[in-house]
């Protein structure tokens, strides 16, 4: 099973703050966003459009990024702590 | 409300203050001869609209692991002797502390530029997120300068 976070405006997106799926095999972000799009379909689109960032396991990584069995995935939209 | 100033990365709920923190990287080294501070805090107007409150978001346990990675580098890249980063979470007032960075050093020289590439490197990197809420409404600003 993986868990998935979404943050700050992407709650609203998705509809929710975290989920969980089962996979069989390791897989691809690019898999994954499919995965998603059959259930939230806007939520896969802004990943496939690349307008967030991704983790796994709480390090950045990219569309061809190997999701494992019990790895944490994050969808991070752009950040803006700090101050300007 | 106080705080522990023992650990020099930190994300909390609650207000810090500049001065105990200052005083705290004082202690790390008796070679410190220039002290560079950055101090964020709660602006009322952003895109001409005016800030009822702010609130800050973040990825725990990335957020820290990236502020501490801002530190590392600091100390490696610019030669300073140390480093602290504390970045308030939650609902803040207009005017009130965000983010805090003291770098210390040997000479001011380094400690300026160390201090200027971590906040610019915090807001590139680091996982934390700021809503505002005006009168119409409340948004999750976006835009990284």
């Amino acid at each position: 099973m993986i868990t998935i976070k979404y943050f700050a405006s992407l709650r609203a997106i998705a509809e929710k703050d975290d989920d969980s799926l089962d996979i069989e095999n390791p897989i691809t972000i690019d898999q994954l966003s499919d995965i998603i799009s059959k259930t939230a379909p806007k939520m896969g689109a802004i990943i496939r459009e690349k307008k967030v960032m991704i983790s796994v396991n709480q390090e950045m990584a990219s569309a061809d990024t190997i999701i494992h069995d019990g790895d944490e995935v994050a969808f991070l939209p752009p950040f803006s702590g700090g101050a300007k | 409300m106080s705080t522990t100033t023992d650990s020099k990365i930190r994300i909390q709920l609650e207000d810090f203050s500049v001065t105990d923190e200052i005083e705290a990287m004082k202690k790390v080294s008796r070679n410190i001869g220039g002290i560079t501070t950055f101090l964020g805090t709660g602006r009322e107007m952003s895109k001409g609209e005016s800030i009822s409150e702010l609130n800050f978001e973040h990825y725990p346990k990335m957020a820290e692991k990236k502020m501490e990675e801002i530190r590392v580098q600091s100390i490696k890249d610019f030669g300073i002797i140390d480093m602290s980063i504390i970045h308030r979470i939650g609902p803040i007032d207009i005017g009130e502390n965000i983010v805090l960075i003291v770098a210390v050093g040997e000479h001011r020289a380094e400690t300026f530029k160390a201090c200027e590439w971590a906040i610019a490197e915090l807001k590139r990197t680091t996982p934390i997120w700021k809503r505002e809420t005006t009168s119409t409404g409340e948004v999750w600003v976006q835009d990284t300068p």
